[in-house]
């Protein structure tokens, strides 16, 4: 997910007109879906072009605290979809019963794993990986190196973000029992954890951290964007966690009909075709026109890790005590 | 007793309606926590390491800011220059200061690529990082010491002038002067001054929000906060408040009893005539000490305005839309701290002795955290509305009660003087209920009531505390808005947004402050 | 007439008894050393105070249970007369009606009664402005223009010089001619200027009203020592 040219959806979100009687679509998402540069706004344009509705997409937080979010509205939000949660938080979301099954036959998916989910709908997939400038020296090439190093990196806080907390599983993923151990020896190379994907970017453009939690296709943007191939992501020997980022749709919701509508075409190409080089991850349903260039200078990580939904919900807990507690001491 | 029973009348009625309802809102609050509350597997290796951090950073910061006071305040105390009054008035500013232009300001300076940090780095030297315990410290020294330093230069100026005079008179030096005068007041003034500035760092949730985070760096406070926004966990904040409440509520009790100066006390602008110290390496010491504490103070202040007044012109209309959500939730608290100020002040006044109890029933507000006050209000709420549509109206609410013991201490003194002064006089005129306080208690009460609406105005309008736990994207005050931009590196409309959040707090003190003073002349 | 009825009044050791009435109009001096109950007497006739026994009755009504601003009683008092943030005519307007922008007819009054203490045209002053002698006249000027019939001085002119405090003595005379004044005084002098009766109070015991002259030329026991 995400761009690094950040901005959270606060403009957009002050900004939005309603359109005077047409029936209104909320979807809740992370703010960097929001910002002036990210999916948004062209998502926007272009489904209100078919839908006769008013889309209107409000940010709040990162990724994980957005299910913080739909736990504390419950059955009174006026949200109809969320869009920007994981797999590792869908069996979470499922057991709330806030959410409805999308009800849709699921097509030729490209994402890297068979989708059998009835209710949430994937709309793009990425690796996680740490992100570097390529004057950095030595760059660690697993954990194990990053920690010994003196590398100092930024990461996400795993309750409030969908990437730290596919780093918290990336890690006992690769690790299993001695993830207590790499938390602790990675410990004094942490500058700061931030509560979301967007300020750990940015305090990583500004020089406060060598290395970001990001994905392998964060340089993507710098390359394709901005012309500057200074940005790299380091290959782990450990193998690369996967996300998967989704969609599903609010039992609650007062347009049951638009919300299915939006899950459709989320798959289509119309809006497929806007991720890779605005949300900058790997599309769920790759368009017709292939990827735009420059993907194919990215790392492709040898051995992809993911934990199934059940799995990743089990794990998370006492992944989680195990990160606090060797972070805190 | 045959003295005329007061007619209590429907305003002090009210008054005490209202210092009942409010330590019963408190108590409401926290039977809704306990109920809540879920120790679960009892604390958490992660919640010692917050009390830890709390207490450590609280200790850190209190023992910082009272030790490097003590040199300031006497440098301030044995000096005179132009300026000086300027310099004292300067050092009760960071009280008004929304902490988030504070943090931003402290950024520019401390962050990677603030001045510091480049001067090391063309020093060669190793960086240092604002983020964590130094920066939590850091930022608590800065709006610390100058409280310190007042509290401190006061207990200078308590010392009978005749002491210092008789010290001239048999020729000590510094150093005696030191020994027989300024040791023993120091040693009866600073651990007051410590005290109070720790419990205020175990409560100051905006800097653990800002320069905190992560387990290593997390006060209680930001864990409560944590676990409602990050995880929606309210059986866990709500047994999180009730550990910060035991602290607050501990720590509090303990200041109280031991605060005496609420380090507004007049006549700090007069210096003293002293004979000691006159050599010339005490007076460049003095100076540098001074020069020292006034760059600390202002450079971070004058580069967040430098950084951001070119960018307020063209903020962008979120902004301006929060800022003005952000004046009607200063203008509602404002409104409630006068309204429930003077009706408890009316009724403190009209029970007498005994109405004591009225003032200390506003200071529980301040027992309880006010982020530990939101959590309970938070709980109580959910079940009936969603809290985030509450958001303002709690922000005002909570606001109200964080400055209501500050306007009680200014007009519960002034409405007894009116009466003592006045009270005989307006009866046998048979002025009664609001033409007497309109013709006879307001008029006086002006100037008081004036700097406690500044006061209520400015604090809310800076105020990151209770907004952070209940507003939605939506409903950002500015300064959510000024901390949103910061966390997503839009550094320059930060700036401007936290040029424009510092204009218009100090901006409403000064325009209830002086506005009442002038309609007093 | 002004009766005092059987009047207790305790208040930890004190203890004060008044008995006996007082005609009008005309000024009755109030003497005696400090802290015998001089003070004590006027806040129990003003209602400041209330007595453990007795009642407190003008022209045989019984004002008791009146609150200050219910009797006919009008109060001069050392300091604090005048509020210092209204100016000189609202200050004597307070006397008929009490609100911060008097009605013209009542605003009228107060700059007749102004005038009557020699103060033509000061009603815009404020306060401060004013001189202590003129701040006195003005509180005059409002016990002037009240309706009440009594009343109360305590040493509503001792903070003035001699010469000043004799001017307005005789203006009290003078103005005041159709009222019941009681004036506390510390100068047995005034009293003998002025006062038609005298009454001598010491450790809360009220003596009888008795003519000034009388009292004077032929000084009783305790009297006499206070006088000496």
């Amino acid at each position: 997910m995400r761009i690094p040219s950040l901005g959270a959806g606060l403009v957009l979100a002050a900004g939005a007109a309603t359109a005077g009687d047409l029936p209104e679509l909320t979807v809740i998402t992370y703010d960097s879906f929001v910002s002036e540069w990210g999916p948004g706004p062209a998502v926007e344009a272009a489904f209100e072009e078919t839908c006769e509705c008013d889309l209107n997409f409000v940010a709040a937080g990162d990724g994980a605290a957005l299910m913080a979010r739909v736990k504390l509205e419950g059955e009174r939000s006026e949200a109809d979809i969320v869009l920007g949660i994981d797999t590792n938080l869908t069996a979470e979301a499922e057991a709330t019963g806030l959410f409805a099954p999308h009800g849709g036959t699921v097509g030729d998916l490209d994402v890297p794993v068979a989708w059998e989910d009835e209710t949430f709908l994937p709309y793009d997939w990425g690796y996680f990986a740490f992100v570097h400038d390529t004057s950095l020296e030595n760059v660690p090439q697993g954990f194990e190196e990053l920690a010994e190093s003196d590398v100092s990196i930024v990461i996400q806080d795993p309750r409030s973000s969908t990437p730290g907390l596919g780093l918290l599983l990336w890690v006992k993923a690769a690790y299993g029992d001695r993830a207590t151990d790499i938390w602790s020896a990675l410990a004094d190379n942490v500058v700061t954890v931030t509560p979301g994907w967007s300020e750990a970017y940015g305090m990583f453009l500004e020089g406060e951290a060598d290395m970001v939690l990001s994905y392998t296709t964060s340089p993507a943007y710098h390359l394709i964007a901005e012309g500057d191939a200074s940005k790299a992501a380091a290959p782990f020997s450990e193998g690369h966690y996967m996300q998967v980022e989704v969609a599903g749709k609010l039992a609650s919701t007062d347009q049951p009909e638009l919300a299915d509508r939006f899950l459709a075409f989320m798959l289509t190409d119309a809006f497929q075709a806007i991720i890779p080089t605005t949300n900058w991850m790997y599309p769920a349903a790759i368009p017709d026109a292939g990827l735009p260039d420059g993907f194919e200078t990215l790392i492709q990580p040898a051995k992809p890790l993911l934990m199934s939904a059940a799995e990743a919900r089990a794990a998370r807990g006492p992944a989680l005590d195990e990160w606090l507690n060797a972070l805190s001491r | 007793m045959a003295e005329r029973a007061q007619p209590l009348g429907a305003a002090g009625a009210v008054g005490i309606a209202a210092a009942a309802a409010i330590p019963l809102l408190i108590l409401l609050a926290t039977v809704a926590i306990i109920r809540v509350a879920e120790p679960g597997s009892g604390l958490t290796q992660a919640d010692w390491a917050a009390i830890r951090f709390t207490l450590w950073q609280a200790f850190l910061s209190a023992t910082f800011s009272v030790t490097l006071a003590v040199p300031v305040a006497r440098a301030l105390a044995r000096r005179r220059f132009p300026g000086r009054g300027a310099l004292v008035t300067l050092l009760g500013a960071p009280f008004l200061l929304p902490v988030i232009v504070a943090i931003f300001g402290l950024l520019a300076v401390f962050g990677r690529g603030g001045l510091v940090n480049s001067g090391l780095g063309m020093l060669g030297l190793p960086q240092i990082s604002i983020y964590g315990l130094h920066g939590v410290v850091l930022a608590h020294v800065f709006f610390n010491l100058p409280l310190a330093t007042r509290l401190i230069l006061q207990g200078w100026q308590d010392i009978p002038s005749e002491r210092f005079r008789l010290a001239a008179s048999l020729g000590m030096d510094a150093g005696a002067v030191n020994r027989h005068l300024e040791w023993p007041m120091l040693r009866q003034v600073m651990p007051g001054a410590a005290l109070v500035i720790f419990v205020i760092c175990t409560m100051s949730f905006a800097v653990a929000l800002t320069l905190g985070g992560g387990p290593r760096a997390t006060t209680v406070e930001l864990a409560i906060y944590q676990a409602l926004r990050f995880e929606f966990d309210l059986d866990r904040a709500a047994f999180l408040s009730l550990i910060q409440l035991a602290i607050t509520v501990f720590l509090a009790l303990l200041a109280y009893r031991v605060l005496r100066h609420p380090g507004f006390a007049p006549g700090l602008d007069r210096p003293l005539m002293r004979w000691d110290g006159r050599t010339p390496a005490l007076r460049l010491l003095d100076g540098i000490l001074i020069l020292f504490a006034a760059l600390f103070l202002l450079v971070p202040i004058a580069s967040a305005v430098v950084r951001g007044l070119p960018e307020v012109l063209g903020l962008p209309q979120a902004v301006w839309v929060s800022a003005l959500r952000s004046l009607c939730v200063a203008g509602a608290s404002t409104v409630l701290v006068v309204a429930l100020s003077v009706v408890m002040a009316l009724a403190a006044t009209r029970l007498r002795s005994q109405g004591s109890w009225i003032e200390t029933a506003g200071l529980t507000a301040l027992a309880a955290s006010p982020l530990v006050l939101g959590t309970g209000l938070f709980v109580l709420i959910h079940p009936l509305a969603n809290p985030e549509s509450l958001a303002l109206p709690v922000t005002a609410l909570v606001n109200a009660f964080v400055t209501l013991p500050f306007a009680l201490r200014s007009l519960v003194p002034a409405c007894r003087t009116i009466e003592s002064e006045y009270g005989r006089l307006a009866d046998t005129l048979g002025l009664q209920g609001w033409v007497r306080f309109r013709l006879v208690v307001l008029p006086r009460l002006r100037r008081p009531l004036g700097f406690s609406a500044g006061l209520a105005a400015a604090l809310s309008m800076g105020d990151l505390g209770v907004i952070a736990l209940f507003a939605d994207p939506d409903t950002a005050t500015l300064p959510l808005q000024v901390y949103r931009l910061m966390g997503a590196y839009r550094m320059d409309e930060a700036g401007g947004a936290a040029v424009l959040l510092l204009a218009l707090s100090f901006g409403v003190f000064w325009m209830l402050d002086r506005g009442a003073r002038r309609a007093d002349a | 007439m002004l009766t005092l009825d059987r009047i207790a009044f305790r208040r930890e050791d004190f203890v004060l008894h008044a008995n006996g009435s007082v005609n009008g109009p005309g000024i009755v001096a109030v003497i005696g050393p400090s802290g015998g109950g001089k003070s004590t007497l006027m806040s129990l006739i003003a209602g400041f105070e209330l007595p453990d026994e007795g009642r407190v009755r003008w022209n045989g009504a019984d004002l008791t249970e009146l609150a200050p601003g219910e009797r006919p009683v009008a109060v001069l008092f050392q300091d604090n007369n005048l509020f210092p943030h209204l100016d000189a005519a609202t200050n004597v307007a307070l006397g008929v009606s009490p609100c911060a922008r008097p009605l013209p007819a009542a605003r009228r009054s107060a700059e007749e009664a102004l005038e009557a203490v020699g103060l033509d045209g000061m009603g815009a002053r404020m306060p401060g402005e004013l001189s202590g002698g003129q701040q006195s006249r003005v509180a005059l000027a409002r016990a002037l223009l009240t309706d009440r019939p009594l009343v109360l001085m305590d040493e509503a002119f001792s903070a003035l010089g001699p010469a000043l405090r004799l001017e307005m003595l005789t203006l009290v005379t003078s103005l005041l001619a159709d009222k019941t004044v009681l004036m506390v005084t510390h100068d047995p002098e005034d009293a003998r200027r002025v006062a038609r009766q005298t009454i001598f109070v010491e450790d809360g015991e009220i003596r009888p009203a008795e003519d000034t002259g009388d009292l004077f030329a032929n000084p009783h026991g305790a009297l006499a020592r206070y006088l000496a």
